[in-house]
């Protein structure tokens, strides 16, 4: 089946939901996304979103985009941390006009609280600038930008899984995409492509990330020669629950929860005496996982698998049921405590991809090192890099990201699509996809289960907190041998409606791609900067990697470029906290 | 721990009726009962369908009857309701909605029930700063309980109106009503008004609580419906 629009949004999340606001107003569009709108990923975002309104102390601007920079380890592209922190002013007052239920102040304006790395005065200590709906504020943002489309009549496709996009040379003609119910393949043509499929934790064995967070668009983008920018910079959150991996929101230590090892020392006076408990997370998790080397954990055998505590007793009942009532029902479900009685056995927890496709500041992908771009191509989102967190996000950043970029990007296709045509559609441009669903259909074979297994334990192991060249020989030669066994991957279920299991293995398709990027990625960067943390070269090197990389799916191997950092503003300096 | 999932099956386009299957499975008490599922789908029979996504309770994507009651799967753990070893866990689908495939169902029904609320802040006034709404601490606080609501249909398939009525718009799309209709930044409680104030709105109600039980947000639900019906008795005394 063919559809025609005049843009089309892939993921419903935040950054797709508000690309639609956008985009819908002047163009027919289209929203495709595998799971309902409602059910995305964004939703689960707790702690805050960053703007310096200045409500509860004195804020810039200006110190939001210098936090940005710095947590970022200096990757960041410095003109685009500016529009981020300026526009995030305006996206956050825009969110409360549109309904969004902030958490109020005495005086009722919206409230803020502190968030680990931002800081007043570029440095000189924490500063309240998190916007936050007690600890549901991705729930608050999804819930109010789907209401926003409810409103103004966007069209969804629920339950479409995108299968492939649709290039000619550099200008984008469409997607195809798999209709779960039926299992029919569709045709989107469209003048322009919005991608925000949102993040990939789920190649990591513990994760915060849903289950759908598989990463579809980059994969599908990668497998087609975009290159990913960035890809060996993934943030593990210092704060999951132990084994489970759900995230405890930084708003924790924001309210004054304090992380303590077996001795019950809190710690991070000896990594980051300025900020302690509110360093960026990547310091964070190097900690812990330094504390816990050392003997330090709460089981004390050094093993990577031990953990440590967050104690939040500190801060009351009150604090924790007003501002933190999820996190206190997560641990009465899963862990069976009373955060205001016990403290919170913690972990640190695969989170959040800071590299993906390649953006400028309108959402427009990058084709090559030069910066030239795909006509019709977008991405916004955690999908994307535009480059805002460089080599580590701040918390709070990634809802900003969202509504900032979501937006700049929708209103960018929407002028687009006013004079542009649409691309050439070949008549057999589904093929490719429907060869991929018909391999995976036909005959017998291992179901995928093995293949993620492997995958999640060494990208854990081997490409997780600290890195180092043999680990990540290990992990680059596994995913090429998990590429190809992917070939043999057939589906059991052998129904055409609502089969799960052909989505499943489409997913972890994507994952091992992905993957693949990350840990050749991880090998070539030899230094460490941010969340990239090799033994074998522990410092920062901005003489040879103060740069961008970028990862392309070769014919057999993954090949490597790089692209220059934007430090027009800020010139490099040691990261210290 | 071993314990027995039995699970509701259905594909209605075999024309087959449904069907109770078992599946033994390996478990600690602590796992989830989606841990349980996915391990059944991935060693057993893939072809067993059941949505999940976030798997702790905030996406809203695995609302089915486990034991005999609605919860997510990813919340509840197999303590929760297996204690002893080798004990039969039921596993069925949401009812009032129909069945796609297993545990799967049909949420359109429930969505434009959800829609046909105006679930949107409904206000024309231009802001006074430029910035934004003010809105105390209190007010802010009357209408939060509604706001925790993720949509995924426990309460729906809870509720024992439903069975007679299918026309009742059913306990959700009330939450989300009264999530507007107390915010005091809205302005549209005239236009929800006409959609609620009828005998298959608020006032098909039967105080039943089953909602508020289930509700794996801990959602005041049957408050927040007779908090509406009140407010539509007293606005229509105030007109009167």
């Amino acid at each position: 089946m063919i559809h025609e629009f005049d843009a089309l949004i892939v993921g419903a999340g935040g950054a797709g939901l508000y690309a639609a606001l956008e985009a819908s107003v002047a163009a027919r569009t289209a929203v495709l996304s595998k799971v309902h709108p409602l059910r995305s990923h964004t939703g689960a975002a707790q702690g805050g979103i960053g703007a310096a309104l200045g409500n509860v102390e004195e804020d810039k601007p200006e110190w939001h985009a210098f936090d940005t920079v710095k947590g970022g380890d200096y990757l960041v592209d410095q003109a685009a941390a500016v529009l981020l922190a300026e526009d995030a002013v305006r996206a956050v007052y825009d969110l409360e006009n549109r309904g969004l239920p902030f958490s109020r102040t005495p005086e009722g304006r919206i409230d803020q609280r502190r968030f680990g790395g931002h800081t007043r005065n570029f440095g000189e200590g924490p500063v309240r600038r998190s916007c936050y709906a007690a600890d549901r504020t991705g729930h608050m943002i999804l819930q109010t930008l789907y209401q926003q489309c409810v409103k103004n009549g966007v069209e969804f496709y629920d339950e479409f899984h995108v299968l492939d996009v649709i290039l000619d040379g550099r200008r984008c003609c469409g997607a195809v995409a798999l209709e779960i119910a039926t299992g029919e393949i569709h045709t989107f043509r469209a003048k322009a492509v919005l991608f925000a499929t949102g993040g990939f934790g789920r190649m990591f064995r513990v994760t915060s990330n849903a289950h759908a967070n598989t990463g579809d668009g980059p994969a599908v983008l990668a497998r087609r020669g975009v290159p990913l920018q960035d890809m060996e910079f993934f943030q593990f959150h210092p704060t999951g629950i132990k084994g489970l991996g759900i995230l405890i929101t930084e708003g924790v230590r924001g309210e004054g929860g304090v992380l303590r090892n077996r001795k019950g020392e809190r710690f991070m006076e000896r990594y980051a005496p300025g900020l302690l408990d509110l360093a960026p997370r990547d310091m964070i998790s190097r900690a812990i996982l330094t504390e816990i080397a050392s003997g330090n954990g709460m089981r004390g055998d050094g093993r990577i698998d031990d953990w440590v505590l967050l104690d939040a007793t500190k801060l009351g009942r009150e604090v924790l049921e007003k501002k933190l009532p999820d996190i206190t029902g997560f641990c009465r479900t899963y862990l069976g405590i009373d955060p205001a009685e016990a403290p919170i056995p913690i972990q640190p927890t695969a989170h959040y991809a800071m590299g993906g496709i390649p953006t400028d500041i309108e959402g427009r992908v990058i084709a090559d090192e030069s910066g030239s771009l795909y006509e019709g191509l977008y991405a916004a989102g955690e999908c994307a890099c535009v480059s805002v967190h460089g080599a580590n996000r701040l918390g709070t950043n990634s809802l900003v990201d969202l509504v900032v970029f979501g937006r700049r990007a929708g209103q960018h296709v929407a002028g687009f699509v006013k004079t542009a045509g649409y691309g050439p559609l070949a008549k057999d441009a589904a093929e490719p996809a429907r060869a991929l669903v018909a391999r995976i259909t036909e005959g017998r074979g291992p179901n995928g289960k093995l293949v993620r297994e492997d995958m999640e334990t060494v990208m854990m192991e081997k490409v997780g907190i600290f890195r180092n060249k043999g680990g990540l020989r290990v992990a680059v030669e596994k995913m090429k041998e998990l590429r190809g066994r992917m070939g043999e991957v057939r589906m059991q279920d052998r129904s055409k409606r609502f089969n799960t299991e052909l989505v499943g293995i489409l997913e972890l398709g994507n994952l091992v791609d992905l993957a693949y990027l990350t840990a050749t990625a991880a090998l070539a960067r030899t230094e460490s900067r941010g969340a990239h943390a090799r033994d074998d070269f522990p410092a920062r090197d901005d003489a040879l990697w103060l740069k961008h990389s970028m990862a392309r799916l070769g014919e057999k191997e993954a090949v490597m470029g790089s692209r220059p950092v934007d430090v027009s503003r800020w010139a490099p300096k040691p990261r210290v906290y | 721990m071993r314990i027995t999932l039995r699970i509701r099956r259905f594909d209605p386009w075999t024309g087959e009726p449904h069907w109770d299957a078992d599946y033994p499975v390996e478990v600690d008490p602590t796992d989830r009962i989606l841990d349980a599922l996915i391990r059944v789908k991935e060693e057993q029979d893939g072809s067993l369908s059941f949505r999940r996504s976030c798997a702790h309770g905030v996406c809203g994507s695995d609302a089915m009857i486990i034991a005999g009651v609605e919860r997510l799967a990813c919340k509840t753990l197999v303590r929760d309701v297996a204690v002893e070893e080798g004990a039969v866990v039921t596993v069925q689908p949401l009812r009032w909605l129909p069945v796609q495939r297993d545990l799967m169902v049909d949420q359109d029904a429930f969505f434009a029930k959800f829609r046909s609320v105006k679930p949107f802040l409904i206000n024309d006034e231009p802001v006074g700063d430029g910035k934004e709404r003010v809105q105390g601490q209190a007010e802010r606080a009357a209408f939060d309980d509604a706001t925790s609501c993720i949509l995924c249909g426990s309460c729906y398939s809870s509720c024992p109106v439903l069975e007679a009525n299918g026309a009742y718009l059913g306990p959700a799309a009330l939450v989300q009503a009264a999530r507007f209709v107390f915010d005091s930044r809205d302005r549209g409680f005239a236009q929800r008004m006409s959609l609620l104030d009828r005998a298959d709105g608020v006032w098909a109600c039967d105080n039943h609580f089953n909602c508020t039980r289930v509700c794996p947000r801990e959602i005041k639900v049957t408050k927040n419906i007779n908090a509406l019906k009140r407010q539509i008795t007293r606005s229509k005394e105030g007109s009167s």
